[in-house]
Formats: C-alpha cells, structure tokens, sequence
C-alpha cells in the first residue's frame, strides 16, 4: 500500500493522499476499530478487516462506504465471488488482497523417497493410498491436520459445495457433506499416514519448526501459505510443489477460495470519494494487483493479469518453489475455485469449530464427528 | 474575594482537592457502569440499537456460559487455595532471620508481578510448547518421561498451567501484604510466649495468623475480585484463540468472544452485569461471614 501511495501521489499532484498506515496484532487491529465504528467517530479513513471478522461490520446501519461506483468500471476483470464475501444487499464493502485459492504443498524430497507421483494423485482416495506408500516407505506422515482451527476442513467441503452456513446464512455446519470430510480426517490421523499439527494450526512456531525439518510431505492450505513458506520454513527452498487439490469425485472441483481480508472505507473518512479512488487504485488497479503478488505471494483477485509476464518474472517466490508457472496452474483451475458464504453467524461457528469441534472429533476422539458438529451447530443456532 | 480566596478557602478546597477523583470516577466508573446497565436490555450494532427486554439474559442459557462460570469459580477457588498460605508462610520465613538476604528475597520473589502478563503468558506459552524442543518437554525427556501437548491436554492441565501462572505472578505481591501484617505485631507478644516455653508452630498458630486476620480477609477479598476478572492470563495462553475444548474459559473471556468476536454488545453486556452481581454477592458474604463489619463498627 505504501508503495502504491507514492505512485499515486507522483502521478497525481492535484489529488494528493497522505497515507499514514499503522499495522496492529490481528486481534488488537479489529478491536480498535470495532469501537469507533459503534462510536460513530474516531476511526480511520480505511480499514483491513479480516474475514471471519466481517460479519461483524455488515451488522446493523453499515458504517463502511460501498464501493459499487468505482469497482464497477473493472468489475468483470474480478474473480468477483472475492467481491461478494465482501457484500451485502448487491453493496460491496471491501476489496479483497486475494482469491486465496486452495491449493496442495508437496515435499519432493518426501515423495520422491516413497516413490510416490503427485501428479498421479488425482482424488483424495488417491491421496488417502499415497499416505499410507509414504508412511510405510519413509516413517514421515503424509500430512498434518489442524486440530484448533479450521483450515484443513473448510477448503474440503467448499471443494464439494458445502460450507459452514448456506447463502441466507443458515447454519448447515452439521450436514452430511461436512460430517463424511471430518470423518476422512479422522481416518487419515487415525491411518497413522498422518498427525495433529504440532502446535495445533498451521500458524504455530511449533509446526514451522517441525515442516521446516521435513516433518511431513504435504500440507493443503490456500494461496497465501506461500510467503509462510518463504519467511517461516527457509530449509525447504527448492523442495516444494504446489499443485491443484485433489478431487473428491471424477468431476469434483480441484480448489476453493479461502480466508481473506477486505479493504474498506469508512464512512467517516475525511474524503470519502478521495479515499475510494486511492483504495481501487491500491488494491484494484492492475498495477496494484501486480504488486500483489510481487510483495506479498498472494494471488491476486483481478484474474487478467495473472497472464501478464511480470506474474513470471523471478523473485523470491518463484526461486523457492519447484514450479515453473504458478499462475499457468490457477489459470487452469480458474472456474474450480469454490467460494464460500460469509454470513454473520459466520465469527459464532469458526469459534466453535476452534474451541471443541477440530478437538473433540479428531484430537481427543472422545465425540463422534457427527455429535461433534451437530453440537456446535446447535450452539451456533 | 478574589478568586485565589475563594480557593483557599476551607470549604472549597477540599473539594477542588478531590475533584480529579469524583470527575474520574463518575466518567470513567460511574457512566460506563450505568450505560452496561441499559446496553445489557438492547441489541447494540454499528448505528442501530432497540431495546429488546431480557433477550440477552434469557441467552446466557447457554453450555457456554455454564463453562465459563465453572471455570472461573474453580479458578478462583484455587487461586485463594494457593495464594494464601504459600505467600503467608514465605512473609514468616522472610520475615525471621537475615535482613539483608531476606530483602534480596523478597525483591526476587516480587519481580514477576512487575512483568506485564502478555509478555509472562507468551514466554509460558513457549515454555509449554508441544514441540519436543520446547524447555518443558526438553525436561521431561531428559527425566525419561513423555513430551506432551500441554497446552492442548484437557482441563486439568490447563488449569494447573494457569495455577502455574497465578502463582509466578502473584506470590511475591501478596508477601508485601503480609509482611506489612506481621510487622504490624507488636514482638512482645512473641517474646512473652517465648518465655511461656512455646514451639515455632504453637506461635504461629496461636499468635501469628489469629493477629493476620485482617490482611488475610483483605487478600482473600483481592483475590475473589482477581480470580472472578481473569482472562489475560488464558488470552495469551492460548495465543488468542479460544482455547481447545474451552478450558481456559472464563467469564470475562466469553464477554469479549461477545462483545468483540461475534460484535454482540448487549449480549457482553448482560455478562458483565452478571459478573458484578456474582461477585458483589460473593465477596460481601464472605465479609460478613468473617465478621468485617463488626469489626468495622467497634472500632
């Protein structure tokens, strides 16, 4: 953002913009700014806030400016179901940093001691018999599940259409999609072809040590994990590839589009049309989605340049990973990328499924998951 | 008069003198209270709030809050359990014998409560890190025993790592409390009974802790207060997450889940309200249990 700030300001010397950023801890960051907007006054012209998060500010009498006016000139160059989570009432209220598209971590170096071909993994019962070759053969785990956050479930049902609430915003956490993938998880663990990440989630300094190490051959986690890699697990360098997600039926889609923050502009800021402009160019030009992705290794949400060659051009990212062509591989997958509906019992399930269900259905095993998931159903109700 | 008589005067200058004190008390203290007051009979969103009657204390119904309210309660429970006689019995010790080594001591053991708990939760949260290269388990594999999970092992373990914590942090204030009570004895006492042929326990049984009465209702009162508030101390823990199977729910912790996770207001409100009552009730009783008031009132 900075540096899209001194662009716009060298090309724009009639509308300047002062952009003086202040970066919080993720819970602190949406605590500051919670309160002013019930204040109704005190807060920043723009605010990132984070997905599971949002819900919250979508409540009552909205108190973020829509966008609609200045994302509707581009709006087809958008994955626009990043635009939607986003929404609400047809209003776009943020812009997203990324499609955030799912997608599998190899370890070659793993795989290839078990002999083991990703590419001829093409469902995730392929995945499941790979896991089982690569325990037997190297001692490692296939993988690592999450057993105090959610991302090793959520991208799995999204993959299949299902979801935590359906689009009115129901909770439909316990339904029979959901209750068969929590259960593949738990055979997977309990196959021994794989672990509870250590730590518990794939943010713990536990986990980063333990992969950095070659703990496990695989790891499935959106698009944005990349720069976990780069920063967190330097040792790989060289070793990863990343490729599409398994299927779960022959014509099943292969990625969903995970987490994510959203921009928005409050309605309190000083220049409300200035701030809008500087926001889309920031985060909607073309420019700024190039940018994206060369500092910060996501995949940047308008899909027309992921074919522009400075998508391809070397930098850390593409030094680090195996792969030739990162963006030749979403392009491919582009219209499997299921989306996912954020609604605002939203902020109440992902804390259940943090706090007991991940838990109880796969750590402890002491509730089945079907009992696991209907209880924080019922609760989220 | 001028206006530097008028404040001068011994009518007006005691008021300006405690003026910071009622202008802080009612903004910060008294507002705030009486607005959760009313906030805990609304629906409070961003630019949109009605009144909706006992809503918010009807869904308090819930295993949540049940979790949370044990939770607290045990916590509070122990923590007076351990906060107690440990600090009273290191206060004697510290002080009998050496001064100069004793006030090393006691600045040793009064250190931890000038750290701030985030930075004491994450170093503890490290500390007990699953890893088989965290400090703790380092130990325990070196002692030949298992690594464990151990922040993720259930509710037991997680209450004694929250003990662990309580009492790191909090022995070496509740010492000062006590040393100032046992300097308050006057030493002939104990050197009448000294010349009554009594034992060490006999004097502490019989003379130092019947005299401490009154520290020790003030520090159990502090920490009824202190055990019913805490949610820092599981916050960092946990890493800001809720923690696994919430055993480190508190009542305050499932207020901010409320409050700023899930942006219910109203609902955070009707808790805190429910926290002041549970707390009032608890710690009045328990004065008027050990006689305070009388007391009070003889004096």
């Amino acid at each position: 953002m900075r540096k899209m700030a001194k662009l716009w300001n060298e090309e724009r010397a009639d509308r300047r913009y002062l952009f003086k950023p202040e970066v919080f801890p993720f819970e602190d960051m949406h605590t500051k700014c919670w309160f002013p907007v019930q204040a109704g006054t005190g807060a920043p012209d723009l605010v990132d806030i984070e997905i599971a998060k949002y819900p919250n500010f979508l409540k009552g009498n909205i108190q973020l400016a829509p966008l609609n006016d200045v994302i509707d000139p581009v709006r087809d160059k958008f994955v626009t179901a990043r635009l939607d989570i986003y929404s609400k009432d047809g209003r776009n209220y943020g812009l997203p940093f990324h499609v955030g598209a799912s997608v599998i971590y190899y370890n070659m170096e793993i795989l290839n001691a078990a002999g083991v071909d990703p590419y001829a993994i093409k469902t995730w019962d392929d995945y499941m018999k790979a896991a089982k070759v690569v325990k037997q053969k190297t001692g490692k785990p296939m993988t690592t599940i999450e057993v105090t956050e959610h991302w090793s479930f959520w991208p799995l049902i999204a993959q299949q259409g299902s979801d935590f609430l359906d689009a009115d915003g129901n909770v439909i956490l316990d339904n029979a999609t959901n209750v068969k993938t929590l259960q593949y998880l738990k055979d997977l663990l309990n196959s021994g072809a794989a672990v509870a990440t250590p730590g518990g989630f794939h943010h713990a300094e536990e986990y980063y040590g333990f992969m950095n190490d070659g703990g496990a051959a695989s790891i499935w986690m959106p698009m944005w994990y990349m720069n976990r890699f780069t920063d967190y697990m330097p040792d790989l360098a060289g070793k990863i590839l990343i490729l599409p997600m398994p299927r779960w039926t022959a014509d099943g889609m292969r990625s969903a589009g995970m987490g994510g923050t959203g921009t928005s502009v409050t309605n309190q800021a000083r220049d409300l049309e200035l701030t809008k402009d500087f926001l889309m160019f920031a985060k909607g030009s073309e420019e700024g989605n190039l940018k994206i992705w060369e500092d910060l290794g996501f995949d940047p949400p308008r899909w027309d340049v992921w074919d522009n060659p400075r998508m391809n051009a070397a930098n850390k990212f593409t030094e680090y990973y195996q792969n030739d062509d990162i963006f030749g591989m979403l392009l491919d997958i582009k219209d499997e990328i299921n989306s996912v509906n954020i609604k605002e019992k939203l902020p109440a399930v992902i804390d259940r499924l943090k706090s007991s269900v991940m838990i109880q259905a796969l750590q402890q095993q002491n509730k089945s998951p079907a009992e696991a998931l209907k209880e924080a159903a019922d609760l989220a109700r | 008069m001028t206006k530097k008589q008028t404040l001068g005067s011994a009518k007006v200058a005691p008021y300006v003198f405690i003026l910071p004190f009622i202008a802080s008390f009612l903004i910060f203290y008294l507002y705030p209270i009486i607005s959760t007051f009313i906030m805990g009979f609304q629906q409070v969103y961003p630019g949109q709030v009605e009144f909706i009657g006992l809503e918010n204390y009807r869904k308090l119904d819930n295993p949540e809050f049940k979790v949370a309210l044990k939770n607290s309660f045990r916590y509070t429970v122990y923590t007076i359990a351990l906060l107690i006689p440990i600090p009273l019995l290191l206060s004697v010790w510290l002080n009998s014998g050496n001064r100069t080594i004793n006030t090393v001591y006691r600045s040793v053991l009064y250190i931890p409560s000038l750290v701030s708990i985030v930075v004491a939760g994450t170093i503890m949260r490290l500390l007990f890190a699953s890893s088989d290269k965290s400090l703790v388990n380092t130990l325990a594999i070196a002692v030949g025993a298992e690594p464990r999970q151990w922040l993720l092992g259930g509710p037991h373990q997680a209450m004694i790592l929250l003990l662990i914590l309580a009492l790191w942090r909090w022995v070496g204030v509740n010492i000062i409390y006590f040393l100032s009570g046992l300097q308050a004895i006057p030493d002939e006492l104990y050197e009448a009974a000294d010349i009554d042929g009594a034992s060490q326990s006999q004097k502490l049984w019989r003379i130092t802790i019947p005299l401490l009465k009154s520290t020790t209702i003030f520090v159990t009162t502090i920490s009824i207060f202190g055990g019913f508030a805490m949610f820092e101390e599981s916050f960092i823990l946990w890493a800001g997450k809720p923690s696994p199977n919430n055993v480190g729910l508190t009542i305050v912790g499932h207020l901010y889940n409320k409050g700023f996770q899930e942006g219910e207001m109203g609902m955070a409100s009707a808790i805190g309200i429910v926290l002041l009552i549970i707390v009032f009730t608890l710690s009045i009783s328990f004065l008027k249990l050990f006689g305070f008031f009388e007391a009070e009132g003889r004096r």
